[in-house]
């Protein structure tokens, strides 16, 4: 697909020394293939950091160090610029998860409808703050800054599954009858 | 603090059921987020099953966007007979197939609800009509006309005008005048030029440009692409958020289908005119809403702000003139070139034509998607429109403009809704997110949750905005935990005004309007705080005892 909006020649005066030979991925996991297919059409370039993380996240879950070098080498950015970049979105997140989620939105409509209590209730029943994970690694907790579905406020998003109208006891018993799951296979 | 957007949706595409006879009935099912959160997707295909089952060949089951009340999802609407089903439950579809197998197009149509029947639909014309995922249904509503005729029977010129003369202004929140932005464009010479679609909503509150990209997404690219017409550039981009998986996927479904049917692309209507779409996806920062900072994220970097001048519209992506217009101003495109400058002008006010799309939520019963037109009340819209306050709770607030905007009392409800009118009370248009609020929220603690939104979406570039909005976070805490002083307010106003006057970018110059609009109409609430150690409105947990 053709990049529409790519730097015009010439600005990177790198790119006319001549590349170096591409770098080989951190690990043979295939899931780099699907990174390194974006890195190419995006055309190997700088200004493709963002998209290129957004990969690595999609693919992986989170973007660890080794990622987060391999990246840079890819795209030629420096590892202060990827790491600057990838701390500096909220949506990128530089360790796992646990085997479940749960994201409670704070928008403004969820927030006078209660989201507070909602994590109050979890932190209570499970002690985890959002952006924490329990200690046995079944539970991560985040917070939304908005989802969008303002009408069902408040909401919480278990799973990718999003219920609304929800109550600080609802929400915990939610939590309560997930299924123990395996961990996903690589 | 650690974000994470609900994952994609399911890849799994539902089958619109269309009857080979002709079609008594339709039944549209609502598919956009709310009303897939509540399931909507099954009633979809429990409907096709169902009516299968039930030997109904003159009934079609249809996929549409956003149906408008988000309140009552989900929702199923019949435009034959004006009907609209709402809290459609997957488990239990027999109500709705008896409904629809009664059905009869000759019958009066029902009264539309004062939900409906107050708004007037210009940029979500289509919204609940046509099948986001069908850009044959979009040309069947009369997509792609405009384009058509601006190509084959205007100058880039005329386009311009008519833009110009329809009054049109941002519909991201600064509300500058969009003809002027594109004559800037128009007129800067340089051999390439940028169309950026800024779909990064970030308001917390506000779902327009989701509602619209997930609903109608070929009407914004057929906005974009008229853009680049009348100020001559033939690549555009699309910035939007990563939160919003489903406008994300049905927009780059409608880039693939316009590029297949020639809307997109080399030679347009066979014309002497191309243009491409790309998109971008954000990854969670407010502040890459402001231009300088969104071409920053565009170009692979951290979404810092620069100083204007220079614009973009003169310098912004790679150094190139870039016209930069938010969703729903693209949006609003196709029907004023299609209709004319003059029929966009003659709705709204003087200073505020046209319509605007509101996201209404908060305490309000029919929270949802409306569109109306400038000039409206915010008592029509709050009693009329949203059907009043949830328990019959006193009416307490409005707040628009998100972070950025204000609360606007009582006293103010029969205010028109325009620019001038919100600056005015001390507030913005905004976006669009209204949240209206009842006597249980604490106007202190809004403030303060604001300021910490904004204390944590601020780029840290600058120190009045990274320096500021934390002290002043502090500061509110400070008070809503019944720890403050008189000398704490009169510091946190000082710091306020400092913050408005010297922040390097609206994040910053804004953050402090929701304390001053709170200080200007709940003052006492303030001072119930400080001196009395209370919270008039029973939310502040630390003053509850």
């Amino acid at each position: 697909m053709q990049v529409a909006f790519e730097a015009p020649a010439g600005r990177d005066v790198r790119r006319s020394s001549g590349r170096p030979a591409h770098p080989s991925p951190p690990s043979d996991d295939r899931r780099w293939r699907a990174v390194d297919s974006r890195i190419r059409r995006l055309g190997g370039k700088p200004d493709g950091l963002i998209e290129v993380l957004h990969a690595v996240q999609e693919a992986f879950g989170y973007i660890d160090v080794d990622a987060l070098a391999y990246v840079g080498q890819s795209l030629r950015v420096p590892p202060s610029k990827v790491y600057g970049v990838a701390t500096f979105y909220s949506y990128f997140t530089l360790k796992p998860a646990g085997e479940h989620t749960c994201v409670v939105c704070t928008g403004t409509a969820c927030y006078i409808n209660g989201a507070a209590g909602i994590l109050a209730a979890i932190d209570a029943a499970l002690g985890v703050k959002p952006g924490e994970t329990t200690g046995d690694g079944r539970m991560s907790v985040l917070t939304a800054r908005c989802v969008g579905a303002c009408s069902l406020a408040p909401v919480v998003v278990v799973d990718g599954e999003a219920s609304g109208r929800v109550t600080p006891a609802g929400a915990v018993a939610r939590l309560g009858d997930l299924p123990a799951t395996e961990a996903s296979a690589p | 603090m650690t974000e994470q957007a609900p994952p994609r949706p399911s890849r799994r595409r539902l089958a619109n059921l269309a009857p080979a006879g002709p079609v008594r009935a339709t039944a549209a099912v609502c598919e956009a987020a709310s009303c897939l959160s509540g399931r909507s997707g099954e009633v979809h295909t429990g409907l096709v099953d169902a009516l299968e089952t039930a030997g109904v060949t003159d009934v079609a089951v249809k996929r549409v966007g956003c149906l408008g009340l988000c309140a009552a999802g989900p929702l199923v609407s019949v435009p034959e007979t004006g009907q609209l089903h709402r809290n459609v439950s997957p488990e239990d579809l027999s109500g709705l197939v008896e409904s629809l197998k009664a059905a009869d197009p000759a019958a009066p149509a029902v009264a539309p609800d004062p939900f409906f029947a107050r708004q007037v639909r210009v940029v979500t014309e289509n919204l609940g009509r046509v099948d986001p995922e069908s850009i044959d249904d979009y040309v069947a509503a009369g997509g792609y006309r405009a384009l058509a005729t601006a190509l084959q029977e205007m100058s880039s010129a005329e386009v311009l005008a008519e833009v110009t003369a329809s009054g049109l202004r941002g519909r991201g929140g600064a509300g500058y005048p969009t003809g002027l932005k594109w004559q800037t464009v128009a007129k800067a010479g340089a051999p390439e030029r940028y169309v950026v679609c800024n779909a990064d909503e970030g308001d917390p509150g506000a779902f327009m440009d989701r509602s619209v990209l997930e609903s109608d997404p070929h009407r914004v690219l057929e906005g974009m692409a008229l853009a680049g017409y009348a100020v001559g550039a033939s690549h555009g981009v699309v910035y939007c958020r990563a939160e919003y998986p489903l406008a994300l996927s049905r927009l780059k479904t409608a880039i693939r289908q316009a590029e297949r049917a020639g809307w997109l692309g080399g030679s347009i209507a066979e014309e002497d005119f191309s243009f491409t779409v790309d998109v971008r996806v954000g990854a969670g920062a407010f502040v890459c809403g402001e231009e300088t900072a969104l071409i920053s994220s565009l170009e692979g970097g951290r979404g810092t702000p620069v100083p204007r001048p220079p614009y973009p519209a003169t310098s912004g992506l790679w150094g190139a003139p870039t016209l930069i217009n938010n969703v729903e101003t693209l949006a609003a495109v196709p029907a004023i070139v299609g209709r004319g400058g003059a029929w966009y002008a003659g709705i709204g006010t003087a200073t505020s034509k046209g319509t605007k799309v509101f996201a209404l939520a908060g305490r309000v019963r029919n929270t949802g998607l409306i569109e109306v037109p400038m000039g409206i009340t915010l008592r029509e819209v709050v009693f009329d429109i949203g059907g009043g306050i949830v328990d019959d709770r006193p009416f307490k607030a409005v707040q628009t403009g998100g972070p950025s905007g204000g609360c606007i009392p009582s006293d103010y409800l029969d205010m028109p809704l325009d620019y001038e009118s919100l600056a005015g009370v001390g507030s913005i248009m905004g976006s669009g997110g209204m949240i209206v609020m009842d006597d249980t929220s604490c106007m202190v603690d809004v403030a303060r949750y604001f300021m910490d939104f904004c204390r944590d979406e601020s780029c840290g570039k600058c120190i009045p905005c990274r320096v500021g909005t934390t002290q002043a976070w502090m500061l509110l805490g400070a008070i809503t935990g019944g720890t403050a002083t008189m000398a704490d307010l009169d510091q946190l106003e000082r710091l306020s005004s400092m913050m408005a006057a010297t922040s390097l970018c609206g994040l910053g110059q804004t953050a402090p309007n929701p304390v001053f609009s709170t200080l200007r109409y709940f003052r006492d609430e303030y001072a119930a705080h400080i001196v009395d150690r209370t919270c008039p409105a029973g939310a502040c947990q630390e003053l509850i005892s």
